[in-house]
Order: C-alpha cells, then sequence, then structure tokens
C-alpha cells in the first residue's frame, strides 16, 4: 500500500515553474485538462459532458446560477467527490498529464498537491500554530524549527501574521470570519500545493475582508494555479484571467429521471465572457438577465 | 424623507394580555413544579445517606476488613469492599472503554451502510435496555459455571453493561464533529485514519470521555451483575483473577438486609462511599472535557 502510494506521489511529482504569468492557451501549459466529464449522484446527474481545460498561474473562475454543479466540479478535480459515497465520475481527468481517476492513483497523494479553500471558513478546534502546522506535519515535517518557519511563511503569504503573530496559541476558533478564511487559506499554502481550489472563499464574509482575498489572490498566482468558484460576477471580473460559465439545462421530456443536469455553456477569456459573451444564456447570466 | 404627521398615535407594542400570556405563565409554573419534584427525592437521598452514613466513614471505615454482621461499624471497615469496586470497575472500563470507543469510531467513520456497522448500531442499542441483571445471568452461565466465582467475571459483566453506552455516547460525540472539519483535513493530503486521528477524535474526545466517565460511574453502582458473580469475601482479595471478590454495591445489599445495626449503618457508610467515588468520577469528567475544550470556544 505505502509502496503503491509512493509510486503515485512520484508519478505526480512534476517540476513547479515559477514564471510570471504565461502567454495562455498552450499545452504546456495545461494543468488540468478535462474531457467529457460526467458526474452522478447515485442516478442524479449532476454535471454534464463538462471539457475544460485550465492553465498554469492563472486564476479561473467558475460562475453560473445555484444548482449548476460549478462547485461538484471543482471538487472532482482533488477529488474531493469521492468523500460523497454516491459520487461517480465519467470521462477524462487529466492533471499535468496524469489521469486523476486511474485505479493506481492515491486521492491522498492529489490532495497534497491540489488543495482547497472552502466556502465557509473552517479552522480546526486547535491554535492558530497547530492550524497551519497541521498540514507540514501530515507530510512527516516534525522540527519545530522548520514547522515555525512554514507557519509563519504561510500566514505572511496569506496576509495574515502580523494580526495573529502574538496569539498563534490561541484558538484558530476565536478569529472573525474574514481572518478565519485567511486562516484557512494559509493552512492550504503551508503544504506548498501545486493548484489552489477556491470554493465561494469569500461568500461568508464583508467587502473588506473579500478585498483581502482577492489581493491576496493576485500575490500568490505567480507561485500556484487558482481555481475559484463563485456567486459573485464583479469578483470574477476583478480577479480571474478566464472564466466558465456554467448553466443549468432542463430536460422537458416528460418522464425523464434527470430533469435538470449542470453544463458548461462557455468557457473563455473573463474580459471576452463579460463583455462579448458567445451564447445567448451567458450574455443573460452577465448582464443580470437571470439569475 | 417622509414627513411626521404632528397627530401621529404612539404604537402599543407592549406584550398583548391574553391567552398567548397565560400559555406562557403556566408553562414557566410547570417548569419549576418539575424541577421542585425532581430536586425534593435527590434532596432527600443525599441527606439521609450522609446524614445515617457520615458518622460510619473513617479512614478504618475506607481500609479495615469487614467484620462479622453482629459488630457495630466502630469495629473493622469496608476495605475490601471499596478495593473489590475500584479494581473490578477499573478492570471492566479496561475491557469496555477502548473497546466501545473503537466500536463508535467504526460505526460513524468507516461502517458507512456496511452491514456489520448496522448490526452493530442495532445491538449496541438493545444492549443498552437490557436489564443489568441479565447481564449477570449471562456472565454466570458461560463464566462462573465453568472457572467459579471471581472478581474477572464480575468485570465481564460489568464491561457488558457499560459497552454498549460506551459505544452510543462515542458515536453520538462523533456525529456531532461537523464534516467540514474533516474534509479540511481530507483536503490537505490526510488520510482517513490521520482525519480520524487527528481532526475528529480530537474535537470529539472531550463528550467521548465524559461518556465513558459517565458508564464507569454507572457500573461502580450496579449490584445485580455482581451478585451472580463475585460472590462476597471478608477479606481483600487480591487476585482479580480467582476466588471470590466484593464489592460496595453487593456489600450495602447485604448489609442492608441485616437485623444488626452495625451491619446497617456499613450499609449507609458503604452507601456515601460509594456516591463519593460517582461523584469524583462526575468532577474528573467535567475537568477532562474542560482541558479538552479549550480550543472550542
Amino acid at each position: 500500500m505505502e509502496q503503491q502510494e509512493q509510486k503515485v506521489t512520484a508519478k505526480l511529482e512534476v517540476p513547479q515553474t515559477t514564471t510570471a504569468p504565461v502567454s495562455p492557451a498552450t499545452e504546456a501549459n495545461k494543468i488540468f485538462d478535462a474531457k467529457n466529464v460526467s458526474i452522478y449522484y447515485g442516478s442524479f446527474r449532476a454535471v454534464t459532458d463538462v471539457s475544460i481545460a485550465i492553465y498554469q498561474n492563472e486564476i479561473t473562475a467558475f460562475i453560473g446560477p445555484s444548482g449548476c454543479g460549478k462547485t461538484t466540479v471543482l471538487r472532482t478535480l482533488n477529488r474531493m467527490n469521492d468523500l460523497i459515497p454516491s459520487a461517480r465520475v465519467e470521462g477524462e481527468v487529466h492533471y499535468r498529464g496524469a489521469s486523476l481517476y486511474d485505479k493506481a492513483v492515491s486521492p491522498t497523494a492529489v490532495r497534497r498537491r491540489i488543495g482547497m479553500v472552502f466556502q465557509k471558513p473552517n479552522p480546526f478546534p486547535k491554535s492558530i500554530f497547530e492550524n497551519v502546522a497541521y498540514g507540514p506535519r501530515i507530510n512527516g515535517i516534525r522540527k519545530k524549527s522548520q514547522l515555525e518557519e512554514i507557519v509563519e511563511r504561510s500566514l505572511r503569504q496569506a496576509a495574515l501574521w502580523d494580526e495573529v503573530k502574538d496569539r498563534l496559541n490561541k484558538s484558530g476558533l476565536g478569529l472573525s470570519g474574514g481572518q478565519a478564511q485567511r486562516l484557512c487559506i494559509a493552512r492550504t499554502l503551508a503544504v506548498e500545493p501545486d493548484v489552489v481550489l477556491m470554493d465561494e472563499p469569500c461568500s461568508a464574509l464583508d467587502p473588506i475582508a473579500t478585498g483581502r482575498i482577492e489581493d491576496l489572490m493576485q500575490e500568490i498566482k505567480s507561485q500556484y494555479t487558482i481555481v475559484i468558484v463563485t456567486h459573485n460576477m464583479q469578483q470574477a471580473t476583478r480577479v480571474s484571467d478566464r472564466t466558465a460559465f456554467y448553466s443549468v439545462l432542463r430536460n422537458e421530456k416528460p418522464g425523464a429521471s434527470d430533469t435538470r443536469t449542470g453544463v458548461l455553456v462557455e468557457y473563455g477569456a473573463t474580459q471576452q465572457i463579460f463583455e462579448d459573451p458567445h451564447d445567448s444564456r451567458t450574455q443573460a447570466y452577465v448582464t443580470g438577465r437571470i439569475g | 424623507m417622509m414627513a411626521i404627521a404632528s397627530e401621529q398615535q404612539t404604537v402599543d407594542l407592549r406584550e398583548p394580555s391574553g391567552w398567548r400570556r397565560t400559555k406562557n405563565q403556566l408553562a414557566t409554573v410547570g417548569m419549576w413544579i418539575a424541577f421542585v419534584v425532581m430536586l425534593v427525592p435527590l434532596g432527600f437521598v443525599l441527606f439521609t445517606v450522609i446524614s445515617k452514613g457520615a458518622s460510619a466513614i473513617s479512614w478504618q471505615f475506607l481500609t479495615g476488613s469487614i467484620p462479622v454482621n453482629v459488630l457495630p461499624v466502630t469495629y473493622g471497615g469496608v476495605g475490601p469492599a471499596v478495593y473489590g469496586t475500584l479494581v473490578i470497575t477499573g478492570f471492566a472500563s479496561l475491557m469496555a472503554i477502548p473497546l466501545g470507543i473503537l466500536g463508535g469510531i467504526y460505526i460513524n467513520e468507516y461502517g458507512g451502510n456496511h452491514l456489520l456497522a448496522r448490526v452493530i448500531n442495532f445491538f449496541a442499542d438493545v444492549m443498552t435496555g437490557v436489564p443489568s441483571i441479565i447481564m449477570g445471568l449471562f456472565i454466570f452461565t458461560i463464566w462462573v459455571l465453568h472457572f467459579g466465582y471471581s472478581g474477572l467475571a464480575g468485570s465481564f459483566a460489568l464491561a457488558c453493561l457499560m459497552l454498549p453506552i460506551v459505544i452510543r455516547s462515542t458515536y453520538e460525540m462523533l456525529r456531532l464533529v461537523p464534516n467540514s472539519l474533516r474534509e479540511a483535513s481530507y483536503a490537505l493530503g490526510a488520510t482517513k485514519a490521520r482525519v480520524t486521528l487527528t481532526v475528529t477524535l480530537p474535537a470529539a474526545i472531550g463528550g467521548i470521555v465524559s461518556g465513558a466517565l459517565l458508564a464507569v460511574a454507572r457500573a461502580a453502582g450496579e449490584t445485580a451483575p455482581l451478585v451472580f458473580t463475585i460472590l462476597v469475601t471478608q477479606t481483600i482479595n487480591k487476585n482479580l483473577f480467582s476466588g471470590p471478590n466484593t464489592a460496595l454495591s453487593t456489600l450495602i445489599f447485604q448489609n442492608a438486609t441485616q437485623p444488626y445495626t452495625g451491619a446497617q449503618a456499613r450499609a449507609w457508610g458503604s452507601a456515601l462511599t460509594l456516591i463519593a467515588i460517582a461523584f469524583i468520577l462526575m468532577i474528573v469528567a467535567r475537568l477532562v472535557t474542560a482541558r479538552f475544550a479549550r480550543y472550542d470556544h
């Protein structure tokens, strides 16, 4: 088992380049390449036939109305859907050339490289220090000095260090919503992931806290690839390089078991999606005519 | 801005009198009555036990050998019973608590919808309702008849009693741990065992520990399962694994039914000792819970 896991990790080990944002959409910059992905919960097909490529050191935004499957697609990118017993993925998802849903791939190894920040800030009921040190610890880092260094670096990256440096041993649950979310981001960055997936990270935050997290995303973009699900279209235009618009497709056929399913309507540069959408549904959504 | 009418009427924001208010008052009175009704017997029990038992308590009473029934309470003590209660309950806890916690973890974290998990869950439920004397009888038939009376047999009976309680309380506590915490840990690349050990269990440990200690306190006071399994002895039996043993609860049962005042006084003293042991366990449970909850807010 251990041996197998090591092998898979080695397979996923790809040299990390930290170049500035690159000329987009080349094969070499492709981080994720999903082809004809359908995701089921039991017999319910939540998402149908999504094909999307995500590029390195870019921020990709997933927008769309509730229930369109954008979070579901996000969660397939680091195999979080595996945790839901009835969930099933069809189609191909490649991450840096490796097939994510290959039988030999360990979800644990995948998630160590592809981190996730959740909608609701979910710090552990541990101290602030232990929250950030948790990931490095499970990766086998034991030395106190090394952990201290990682914790400080991650908290600085998450723009939280100055606010918490004097109370690192206080509970992570005592922070405000915005601080707690930045703590969760620091916790994710502490394991130095390759990709950071963000599932509506600002939906529970006020505009000031949201602004700080958006600034933070811009700052860390040069080192990470970010995919963000958001309900806030302004946010998508502010932070993202590329935007994918998802929508709900209703099956009007009487008696059909899958009455609604999520589809990817349009994917392109953020500016194009918002200023010159090719699909009428995208246009209706970004101009606020449907929600 | 809307102009405010000069002849504006004041709005009546007072609680409207009538049926709603009466209901509220009735419910409040009802709750106070229930509280007092519950408190009175509890107070009487404590008062009686303390007033009749306190005079018996002394170091000699807690450690001395059990004398013959006719002797007054100033002779000897209940040492073997105190020792027996602590050791028998202690060993029962040693068996039931780890097994029960592992069972609870299995049902909630690993079992999912598997048949085994559902079976364990079901039987833990059923076992909680089994009368304690049946547990004693069960151990009597499968163990005592073959290997004789011993403290160990008593431990087995108490462990059977504690096990479902520990499983249930562990399970309930783990269920309360929000899934978002588990997901946060998984998203950092933790394995299931790691998630359970470093996130789920620590988040629930306060409740698990207090549930386990409540089970211990309950077992320490049980009489019926011990009557069939440990018999009686007058001196400390240091060997848990063979030979008759004794415990406070069975001693109370035997002495309280005697006509001799000395024996009755010993029963009252033992009752107070037992209550004190249970009380100490409760305090420990509170302290442990508070210790583990220091990051909970």
